[in-house]
């Protein structure tokens, strides 16, 4: 066990791990996510209160569970940044904020296109929508300190205490906004949080979540790789992999 | 042999993707001066902020009296004193207040002895003016005024004879020599031609890093 | 004084305690700030002006400012603090003052926390004590007015606090203060949404007990988290420079 942890910390071994599994990831989710998303836009019943419009969903909701849970994750990893100091931890946290960002984005996107027909305005200050705008806020804080400090290993450092004081608050926001939602509005329609999802509904969602998934491992990985080179440029390895023509 | 104070083991640091040395091995016996030397860049105050335990950014061992350092950070840091480049002195408070401010966390010290050691480093007569009102040399002086009250038996000297006149550095070097012959052990970069007798060296920089 | 007495390890036993040191922290920061007492007068001036530019700006409507008032003055307090945290580190930093700050042999977090606790009563408390002017020129009532004060009592450490983790991360790199006031307000979120809610409760008229007792646990939250991640964002701040 504490030896396969000490392996997980190498950069090289992850390298050919990364490597080896890409196209897996790469295959099946887009398999998934393709198969997903074609049966909710295309064979789907409609929906009987909104008919047509609900079906956006299948990209939103997986948008936005992946927006929350890269958090989570990057939650995680910076708890093994400060405590063990691996160096994947801090790789992985540089890699992946953007991408969540931008899956926070789409899902403040997919949300607005979608309150056009439902609500007849772009935006609602809605509690969900409220709440991923400040955590596109708390990533977009992720990054720009990130940006902001030089060296490398005190960024990683930095980010990882941000991402942790974050996620901390991650519930109290979530708390406050529902809480000032319900003092401000009337209960309208909740996106997603529909009652009773048909059989037919629900399984093509699910399918396009662990679509969406799989690719975002995929594109963790790829990005990762990508850091990886760009930090052990000096190593013999990453001398040798270069000189081999990146095999 | 005695048991050394400091010892460091295969010490390695990297700044902004620079490695600023590595491999880096020493011990700090009791009763020595060292020197750390190297061109500039070669990372001799970072050196000096990593054994004064601000920088947390490198890796290897460092062992105070046979213990993990890390380990006894309370206990280092009770007998050990550290003067920067940056003087550590509020412009806005006055010399006797910012002595005051300094040792307050570390230990109790009446303001007799505190007077005393101004008046050692030539300060006699502005005890109570603000420092933003002093020279440069009579602020860094402020800061040396510590050395006199010390009684920490280790010393981390980071540039501190910057702006002192020719008598002021004579003093300090007999008071370096002297913390030495009390069994203390002092550390120190300078860009001032120091010589005393029995100094040791911690040579950065040129690829290669001297064990002494 | 000590020239032939042979250098011996101190004992545990010798040191000062914390509590001591912490007043001593505390202490030293209250006197440098009357040194320098144009700089507690910025904020006040700020919040004031702040305030100012609702009416002009919107609408100096009775009707609108009664509605509006308590969540101008708790966004301009909120603002004011963001704008005077820069400099919570930042002077100590600059001349050396806070890496001998972290070379005492004391917990890092208590001396944050004794520093934040300054900074709080320099600048929170204050604004705290303008309130109830600026709320009479918001035409708000007697009982609003009250509440929002309590309410910004609670709330004003817990943006110290939170905030010192801001400046903590932020120390020393360029453009600090706009990279401040970006990691930080996203934070400040729920301390706002709770602080205006208790008012508009209470103007409603419903008890607001409850409102407060929760914005206290936010507080003894941000009490007993912030100061560590402040102190662990410092260490690494000055590792860095």
């Amino acid at each position: 066990m504490w030896q396969f942890f000490h392996k997980l910390g190498s950069p090289k071994w992850f390298y050919g791990i990364a490597t080896r599994f890409m196209p897996w990831l790469l295959a099946s989710g887009l398999l998934l996510l393709v198969a997903g998303i074609v049966w909710g836009l295309a064979f789907a019943p409609k929906d009987y209160l909104q008919g047509n419009s609900y079906r956006i969903i299948f990209i939103h909701v997986p948008a936005a569970f992946l927006a929350q849970s890269i958090y989570i994750m990057m939650a995680f990893s910076a708890v093994v940044t400060l405590v063990w100091r691996m160096k994947l931890a801090d790789v992985f946290v540089k890699a992946v904020a953007p991408v969540g960002l931008v899956f926070t984005f789409l899902s403040l996107f997919t949300g607005a296109v979608w309150g056009k027909p439902t609500w007849g305005t772009w935006w609602v200050w809605d509690a969900r929508l409220t709440s991923m705008l400040i955590l596109l806020f708390l990533y977009g804080g992720v990054i720009a300190l990130d940006r902001a400090i030089n060296d490398e290993k005190s960024a990683a450092r930095a980010v990882a205490v941000l991402v942790l004081v974050g996620v901390v608050n991650i519930p109290i926001i979530k708390y406050s906004v529902d809480w000032w939602n319900t003092l401000h509005q009337p209960a309208t329609f909740k996106l997603t949080e529909k009652p009773s999802m048909a059989v037919e509904m629900w399984v093509p969602l699910v399918l396009a979540i662990l679509g969406l998934y799989l690719l975002f491992g995929w594109l963790a990985c790829l990005r990762m790789k990508t850091e990886i080179l760009i930090r052990e440029q000096r190593t013999r390895w990453v001398r040798d992999l270069v000189l081999a023509g990146g095999k | 042999m005695p048991e050394p104070l400091l010892q460091a083991v295969s010490l390695e640091c990297e700044r902004d993707s620079r490695l600023l040395f590595q491999n880096l091995s020493f011990s700090i016996l009791p009763g020595t001066v060292t020197r750390v030397e190297g061109p500039n860049g070669s990372g001799k105050t970072t050196l000096l902020r990593i054994l004064a335990g601000l920088n947390d950014a490198w890796s290897g061992e460092l062992h105070w009296c046979g213990k993990p350092r890390e380990q006894n950070r309370e206990s280092y840091l009770r007998n050990m004193l550290y003067l920067g480049h940056r003087p550590g002195i509020k412009p806005l408070l006055t010399p006797l207040e910012n002595l005051r401010a300094l040792m307050a966390g570390r230990r109790p010290v009446s303001d007799e002895v505190l007077l005393q050691a101004l008046a050692g480093t030539g300060l006699s007569g502005f005890e109570h003016v603000a420092c933003r009102n002093l020279s440069a040399g009579q602020q860094r002086r402020v800061a040396l005024a510590r050395l006199l009250i010390a009684d920490e038996p280790l010393w981390l000297l980071d540039e501190v004879f910057t702006a002192i006149d020719a008598a002021g550095v004579e003093a300090i070097e007999a008071l370096l020599q002297q913390r030495a012959a009390e069994g203390g052990a002092v550390i120190v970069t300078t860009h001032h031609d120091l010589q005393l007798p029995g100094m040791k060296f911690i040579t950065l920089g040129a690829g290669e890093n001297d064990e002494c | 004084m000590n020239a032939d007495v042979q250098l011996s390890l101190k004992a545990e036993d010798a040191a000062i305690g914390p509590v001591r040191a912490m007043i001593a922290v505390f202490a030293r920061d209250v006197r440098v700030a009357f040194r320098q007492r144009q700089d507690l007068l910025n904020p006040l001036l700020f919040f004031t002006m702040v305030v100012t530019l609702f009416p002009l700006g919107v609408s100096p409507e009775v009707a609108f400012l009664k509605q509006s008032g308590a969540g101008i003055l708790w966004v301009a307090a909120l603002l004011s603090v963001l704008l005077s945290l820069d400099h919570l580190f930042r002077h100590d930093f600059d001349d050396g003052t806070l890496e001998q700050l972290m070379l005492q042999p004391q917990p890092l977090f208590l001396l944050v926390l004794a520093k934040t606790m300054a900074h709080w009563m320099l600048t929170g408390l204050p604004l705290v004590l303008l309130t109830p002017v600026l709320g009479l020129m918001l035409h708000l009532d007697g009982n609003s007015v009250a509440t929002l004060c309590l309410t910004l009592l609670i709330g004003t450490p817990v943006l110290s606090l939170v905030g010192a983790i801001g400046a903590a991360l932020t120390l020393g790199l360029r453009s600090a203060g706009v990279l401040l006031s970006l990691l930080i307000i996203p934070l400040y979120i729920p301390v706002l949404i709770f602080g205006t809610g208790t008012v508009a409760a209470a103007a409603e008229g419903s008890p607001v007990a409850g409102y407060l007792a929760l914005m206290g646990a936010f507080l003894f939250l941000a009490l007993t988290l912030a100061p560590f991640a402040a102190a662990a964002a410092l260490r690494i701040s000055l590792s860095n420079s």
